[in-house]
């Protein structure tokens, strides 16, 4: 018991104070920054492993991107990842970086549904469904949840079960054989409810989209609420964004 | 010559592999097995116009090579078994089966493993998969999964209990199949087969990557440069201490003690973060490149780590002191989840799993790889083979692998600066690359086609071995056992399922 006290006394507090403005130590690549520069185009197109940059003029989909920054090493001057975690946003147009914009990620505060930010403003059961996620971005998921992090201060955690959530968080690009599981879990969530995709393998199927071995249909027929870029997601950028989706909508 | 003899990370001419007729490849290499010094690393098949080459790997750990040998086969086909002679072929041969319906005599169970999308029997899905069952009014059934509880991957749990007590487990895998074995051979550009190497298994991304990169450069005949062996090795050590770090939080949780759950969560961050100013990325994601390093490994990143180790390791100590000393853990851990030494060998179980049960088996010594001559790693054995066991070997192996940072960062190498670049890699190889991941061994084979193109990629995760050890260790336990024993493995469905 006494050592036990003392492991608590000499922890301390590890949490971080505000998840929405601290600074990520070292090197982090968040937000790109597209300069005017005039570069070979098509070189730097056939940089990328998962065909995130499109030319003329030159812009990024950060639902496709891997962040593993070898355009950024490649042209210096034309590329800069700064390192702005906040880059969840609400539409698919939002997540492209286009050339010579220089401006944060945001959620189209119109996109918000009402009832998220009736119902889910104060409190968010989220259910996570892997569906050929590697594992790294539900670790991060995770994460999110413990004590440097603690999500649960907004009211934000996981559950179970899909009868006690409010929404799915989705990782992965979605396989053929956990399709069907995936739909039986969303039919079990009571309405309303939202849909988070997290990772790029989510958001765009990543390097997997070329793969016989997936099945995106589920997002064909369902609208997706929060798109968490990052390979995988960083803690920060699922947090803020989950709080922007419940928090910001127009009044 | 039955078989040709490679040292890991060696290419050789695919055509100098030995091509036996079937019954003397099945009775030269299950006579290697008898020898406990061997162990079947890889056996797989690849496609040639209606034939099938089976090509089976036998590795020696106590020489450090490995004997390649192989079979054609033309389909449809039925043949006698490994598995009657060796166990261990079991998983093997099921994988084979499923890919190209080779009907194995004798074998146990030709159970489906992944159902992929190159199955040869179009009509299975996992779906209707008809799971073991056995008729008595006195058990009952029950399913978990694919989708669990927590934040975790998918996978199908089905038991059959008697009262509290298991009597069996059933482990149905594949739902993460994302085909990536077949995207190896699709993608072309080597940006995108290193983005591939580090989507196998999320927590184990620098094991997959060096395995994958240790097997291009092979390939391409390429020496790797001191500073690449040295942020490789390096890398590995770190991946160790944050997994390993973070399973005994799990565990902690799956027990119910609050405290060791917290803490070691916490401990493991300030050591992802380090990935993280090294190169960005929490899980070593774009760290490991073939034949080139974005991220030179500096003096001031070496003080950094240094810090960071200064601070973790007193604290780790301190937890896994109070941890280990608690009635409660320990009521929990001990004689839980049992494998027995005998098991592990007649299974094959590689890595942690295989030296919890003091089986000897860690390539970092038997065929080493970048630095690990110089380290001369010895492995750390257990003799329970239960949950406290699997406990003990990762606190251990978090304090063998600080050590072993600490000896790295003593003599951090000079960025090469005169880097050739990588050529193509040589036409018509065959090479095998072995990796000790936190997990265990990492096995990546490559065959390449005329103009030097991959025209086999074969990809084996330790989980592919260790599953089966899971299903083992949780009879006669109670079902509420399952959660602990489960995350003691800690064993990866997508790295499973590829």
């Amino acid at each position: 018991m006494i050592n036990n006290l003392k492991i608590l006394i000499h922890q301390g507090k590890q949490y971080i104070p505000d998840v929405t403005s601290v600074e990520i130590p070292g090197v982090f690549r968040g937000r790109p920054v597209i300069s005017n520069d005039k570069v070979d185009e098509k070189a730097l197109e056939e940089i990328c492993p998962t065909k995130a940059i499109s030319i003329n003029p030159v812009a990024i989909d950060l639902g496709k991107c891997t962040f593993c920054g070898e355009c950024a090493f490649a042209f210096p001057n034309k590329i800069k990842f700064n390192k702005e975690y906040k880059t969840a946003t609400n539409s698919l147009e939002l997540l492209v970086i286009k050339e010579g914009v220089d401006n944060p990620v945001e959620l189209n505060p119109d996109l918000i549904r009402k009832e998220i930010s009736d119902y889910f403003s104060g409190s968010l059961k989220l259910r996570q469904v892997c569906a050929g996620g590697d594992g790294s971005c539900e670790l991060e998921l995770g994460a999110s949840g413990n004590v440097n992090f603690d999500m649960g201060r907004f009211g934000i955690e996981f559950v179970p079960s899909p009868r006690h959530a409010d929404g799915v968080v989705i990782t992965g690009p979605i396989t053929k054989n956990m399709a069907a599981s995936l739909q039986i879990c969303y039919d079990a969530m009571p309405e309303p409810k939202i849909i988070i995709l997290a990772g790029t393998d989510a958001i765009s199927g990543g390097i997997f989209i070329d793969s016989n071995a997936i099945d995106r249909s589920f997002l064909e027929t369902h609208q997706v609420d929060l798109y968490v870029p990052g390979n995988p997601i960083h803690p920060l950028t699922f947090i803020n964004g989950v709080l922007d989706l419940i928090r910001k909508r127009n009044k | 010559m039955k078989s040709i003899s490679i040292k890991n990370n060696q290419q050789i001419s695919f055509d100098s592999i030995p091509v036996l007729e079937y019954d003397q490849f099945l009775d030269y290499n299950t006579s290697l097995l008898h020898i406990e010094d061997n162990h079947c690393v890889n056996y797989y098949g690849i496609p040639q116009q209606g034939n099938v080459q089976l090509i089976c790997c036998i590795a020696n750990d106590k020489n450090g090579l490995i004997n390649i040998s192989s079979a054609v086969v033309t389909l449809p086909a039925i043949l006698e078994s490994f598995s009657q002679y060796h166990f261990a072929f079991e998983k093997f041969e099921r994988e084979i089966h499923e890919n190209f319906g080779i009907h194995f005599i004798n074998h146990p169970w030709l159970k489906p493993v992944r159902y992929p999308v190159n199955q040869s029997d179009k009509n299975n899905t996992i779906s209707n998969y008809p799971f073991f069952k056995i008729e008595s009014e006195e058990l009952h059934e029950v399913g978990v999964g694919p989708i669990h509880a927590g934040i975790i991957e998918p996978g199908h749990f089905r038991f059959i209990c008697n009262g509290e007590q298991i009597l069996h487990l059933e482990i149905q895998l594949g739902y993460q199949h994302r085909g990536i074995e077949n995207l190896f051979l699709q993608k072309k550009k080597l940006i995108e087969l290193h983005t591939l190497a580090e989507n196998i298994s999320g927590d184990a991304v620098v094991g997959h990557t060096t395995a994958f990169v240790n097997l291009w450069e092979t390939l391409c005949n390429q020496e790797t440069g001191a500073d690449l062996h040295f942020a490789r090795t390096l890398a590995l050590e770190i991946e160790r201490v944050a997994i390993h770090t973070g399973d005994l939080s799990g565990m902690c949780t799956d027990v119910g003690y609050q405290l060791g759950s917290a803490v070691f969560g916490r401990l493991r961050t300030p050591v992802i973060n380090f990935f993280q100013q090294w190169c960005g990325n929490r899980m070593a994601k774009s760290l490991i490149r073939a034949g080139k390093t974005n991220f030179p490994f500096t003096a001031d990143l070496g003080v950094t780590l240094i810090n960071v180790l200064d601070k973790f390791e007193p604290d780790f100590d301190d937890m896994c002191n109070e941890t280990f000393g608690s009635p409660t853990v320990m009521g929990r851990f001990e004689k839980t989840g049992l494998v027995s030494n005998e098991i592990g060998k007649s299974i094959g179980l590689v890595g942690m799993a295989a030296r919890m049960t003091n089986l000897n088996r860690d390539i970092r010594t038997s065929h080493s790889y970048n630095l690990y001559e110089t380290l001369a790693h010895q492995p750390i054995l257990k003799h329970h083979g239960d949950v406290y066991s699997r406990a003990q070997i990762r606190r251990e192996e978090v304090k063998q692998s600080l050590a072993y940072i600490r000896q790295l960062i003593a003599s951090i190498p000079s960025e090469n600066l005169s880097r050739k670049s990588l050529p193509q890699p040589s036409a018509n190889v065959f090479a095998l690359s072995l990796v000790e991941g936190w997990r265990g061994e990492i096995c990546h084979c490559a065959v390449t086609n005329d103009t030097g193109d991959l025209l086999h990629y074969k990809i084996k995760d330790p989980s592919f071995h260790n599953w089966l050890a899971l299903a083992l260790a949780v009879r006669n336990n109670e079902i509420s056992d399952f959660p602990i024993s489960n995350k003691s493995f800690d064993l990866s469905y997508s790295g499973h399922d590829l």
